[in-house]
């Protein structure tokens, strides 16, 4: 395998660590004002993911350099191409990570609703735009031979993005009423399992969706066949044992299932898309690949030696914080956010 | 407006922006993990309370630090798409590492120490205040590696069409990183410093209760704030001379040397003709420059003219010249405001070495103001180095104009900066309100259960 298949892998690894991690994150922020019916819950509910929202985030902002480090062309062209899209994502995860920190500092009803209002918009603004944008890397965008986007903006919105846009944004929002209902005790616990029962069949129904027409209008499935393979079906198969377990009230077994779901689908993306990393709708000789948008063999070793010798640490601590703040939040858990 | 012009714009504000909050994280993660050190070790709750009052204005500042240099780290591929391209290769890595090496430690260890209060025992509390204060810095160094190629490449090759990294090495030793990392360093040491002392005088004023809190705070501020403004001045200094020899041009904007000069002098004031090259009016002090230069009355130091002559030949026709009234005025903001807080820490140390606290004076009324100092020197700093590193964006090899992403459209970046700007102002309220609001409520009460460990 070479340093450049290594980086696609490192690159995809890190985007599964991100949609997994801050998938509940983002569902929590959503769920805020439907579930969080008083002060006191949507304190505990911002609580839950207080910890953890912040080094959830790094994964995105590791993901974002380790492109720019290791495929500056794909870097360069996505994120100059998706501008306004992520444009507005950036606005959106600036207020919701200001407003985790000054929601309760202050005591005012008024403080305090406008701060939970943007941790609600800026939660379901970047749910919804990363499905767009996987969308419309699976669909491919006009780039031109000197690997410029030239699509414009209202290109990037068309109805098969739109669809994923729905998908991350239902599936995530699923995702973290399951976190919920783990991560908090008594009758808040209860309502986010319930709120996940009843989530959980649009889930399955837009995300099956989305993959069929996928087969329509995208090379992806056509290249993964009509079997396609253990992993796309293991995404599948696990949203849907997900619901079984909901039902169950097995919640761990649940939010494992969710969690596997999100990752076998971003792996199933990313072996879709290899070994090119954006698909050209102007010819295929057109695409970016992980050898035409590469670092030099240099770069790519140097970065390999730093990436392998970090990588360890960070899982072994990030871990280890989430086994300390193992203990679930109840009505007297002494609250920080 | 074009949308190279509009995205320097952007760039500028973000860049600010973001660099407003950073100095203040930096260097009063230090502080912070200093005085909960001492509690640990002397078990004597002054610290804790110490820790309680500072650690929640640095928290409150970390914050909105965090989510800005998102977008910092984004905007490069955004607005910038060409020189990603063209300087992916050896600018990507140091940021990939800042994230993996740095940013994971910081966010991940900050959330332990906030809410970890009641849930790690007292060495693993204060170790994760050291690991946050440990990441922010680092990233603060792997930033500065990447800018520093910005100003001064290194360890690089021109090939295929770009700048391939050939010596990583070469980059982390790049001479201007050492002498850039630790003046930024010190600077941070300095806004943290001022900031303590100045809402600890405002305490001292007022007679607040828990003036234990701002006494003890104010002495170890007040040593701080010498030491690191002298750190400041004497690293920039050195800063200077490497930036004579390496980037001479910078050196002449900031002085308005129009025409090369030995002895060189330095200019103490002058109003200048900037589309004509030369000076209206001006006070210059011989031999001075060549002295802060060299460390001796003789030596040249190129001129604007010289240089851009000399540039012509090498790089093409073109426009060296950066701004020269910009770049003059912000160096000589920067160093003025830098020996003016020697001078404010130096009394304030004073103060505390003939014991003198409990009888506030003049000097306790002007240091809550001073607290602006710090950020006015932090903000024309890093104008000045990259205003004046113009026209390059990095310097000999690519230029700004080169650089700016083909397919962004102006309307798209004048949305952004539309939106960035009211984000931004938006948010500086109301950070600027909380941190108004606990930096004047005073210590809290010692005896409340609230402040122990678990």
């Amino acid at each position: 395998m070479d340093l450049n298949t290594v980086w696609f892998l490192l690159i995809a690894v890190l985007f599964v660590g991100f949609f997994f991690l801050e998938g509940f994150d983002y569902g929590v922020g959503i769920l805020l004002p439907f579930l969080g019916r008083n002060d006191q819950h949507r304190r505990m509910m911002v609580n839950a993911i207080g910890p953890f929202w912040d080094a959830n985030e790094v994964w995105l902002i590791t993901a974002g350099g380790a492109m720019f480090a290791a495929f500056p062309n794909w870097y360069a062209t996505m994120f100059s191409g998706f501008y306004l899209p992520l444009v507005l994502m950036l606005v959106a995860l600036i207020a919701r990570g200001a407003a985790f920190e000054f929601r309760s500092k202050h005591e005012t009803g008024r403080w305090r609703g406008v701060w939970d209002g943007l941790i609600f918009v800026g939660s379901l603004v970047p749910a919804l735009l990363w499905g767009v944008a996987l969308g419309n890397l699976l669909l491919g965008v006009p780039i031109d031979p000197s690997m410029t986007y030239v699509g414009g903006f209202f290109n990037l919105l068309n109805p098969y993005s739109l669809a994923w846009g729905l998908t991350t944004l239902i599936v995530f929002t699923l995702h973290g009423a399951i976190f919920l209902s783990l991560r908090i005790e008594g009758e808040l616990g209860e309502l986010a399992m319930r709120a996940a029962q009843r989530i959980w069949p649009f889930a399955v129904v837009i995300g099956f969706f989305s993959v069929g027409v996928g087969y329509f209008v995208t090379d992806m499935f056509a290249r993964l066949g009509v079997d396609p393979g253990v992993i796309p079906l293991g995404a599948g198969a696990a949203m849907l044992v997900s619901g079984w377990f909901i039902r169950q009230k097995h919640m761990g077994w649940a939010f494992g299932m969710t969690g596997l779901s999100i990752a076998l689908s971003t792996i199933t993306m990313f072996i879709g898309l290899y070994p090119r990393v954006m698909v050209s709708s102007l010819g295929p000789s057109l695409s970016l690949t992980i050898y035409n948008a590469a670092s030099s063999p240099y770069t790519l070793r140097v970065m390999s030696l730093v990436a392998i010798s970090l990588l360890p640490f960070v899982l072994f601590y990030q871990g280890w914080s989430y086994w300390t703040f193992r203990k679930r939040i109840s009505g007297d858990t002494k609250l920080e956010y | 407006m074009d949308a190279l012009t509009l995205a320097r714009w952007q760039f500028g504000l973000t860049a600010t922006f973001h660099f407003f909050l950073v100095p203040l994280t930096l260097g009063l993660s230090i502080l912070v993990a200093l005085m909960e050190t001492l509690y640990v070790r002397t078990g004597d709750e002054l610290y804790l309370r110490m820790t309680k009052f500072w650690g929640k204005l640095f928290v409150i500042n970390f914050a909105v630090g965090v989510v800005t240099g998102i977008v910092l780290e984004f905007q490069f591929g955004m607005n910038w798409a060409e020189y990603s391209r063209f300087m992916g290769d050896i600018f990507g890595a140091p940021l990939a590492i800042e994230a993996l090496l740095a940013f994971f430690l910081e966010s991940t260890f900050l959330g332990v120490w906030i809410f970890g209060w009641e849930r790690v025992s007292k060495r693993v509390h204060v170790l994760s205040i050291w690991l946050v204060a440990l990441g922010s810095n680092l990233s603060a160094l792997w930033i500065l590696i990447a800018n520093s190629f910005m100003q001064e490449p290194v360890g690089y090759v021109l090939r295929n069409g770009r700048a391939e990294m050939v010596d990583f090495w070469a980059l982390l030793t790049n001479p201007h990183v050492w002498t850039q990392f630790p003046h930024v360093l010190a600077a941070s040491m300095t806004t943290a410093a001022f900031f303590v002392l100045g809402i600890s005088a405002y305490h001292l004023v007022r007679k607040s209760t828990n003036l234990d809190v701002f006494q003890q705070s104010f002495k170890w501020s007040a040593v701080y704030a010498v030491v690191a403004t002298c750190l400041v001045i004497i690293i920039g200094h050195s800063q200077a001379q490497h930036m004579v020899r390496t980037q001479p041009m910078k050196m002449a904007a900031a002085e308005a040397l129009w025409e090369s000069q030995n002895p060189a002098s330095m200019s103490l004031f002058t109003i200048g003709n900037e589309p004509q090259l030369k000076d209206v009016f001006a006070i210059r002090v011989p031999y001075l420059l060549s002295i802060l230069a060299y460390n001796q009355p003789t030596g040249e130091v190129q001129g604007i003219k010289n240089l851009q002559a000399e540039y012509q030949t090498t790089y093409g026709p073109g426009n060296y010249i950066p701004p020269v009234a910009v770049s003059y005025w912000t160096f000589r903001f920067m160093v003025g405001a830098g020996f003016l807080m020697l001078v404010l820490g130096g009394w304030a140390l004073a103060k505390t070495l003939r014991n003198t606290l409990t009888d506030p004076s003049r000097l306790f009324k002007i240091l809550p103001l001073a607290i602006v100092l710090p950020y006015f020197a932090n903000t024309t700093g890093w104008m000045f180095t990259e205003i004046a590193r113009q026209p390059w964006i990095v310097f000999g090899l690519q230029r700004t104009q080169d650089a700016v992403s083909k397919s962004v459209t102006p309307g798209e970046v004048l949305t952004s900066l539309i939106l960035f700007t009211l984000v931004y102002v938006s948010l500086f309220s109301a950070d600027a309100f909380l941190l108004f609001k606990f930096a004047r409520q005073g210590a809290g009460d010692p005896t409340h259960k609230d402040t122990a460990y678990g």
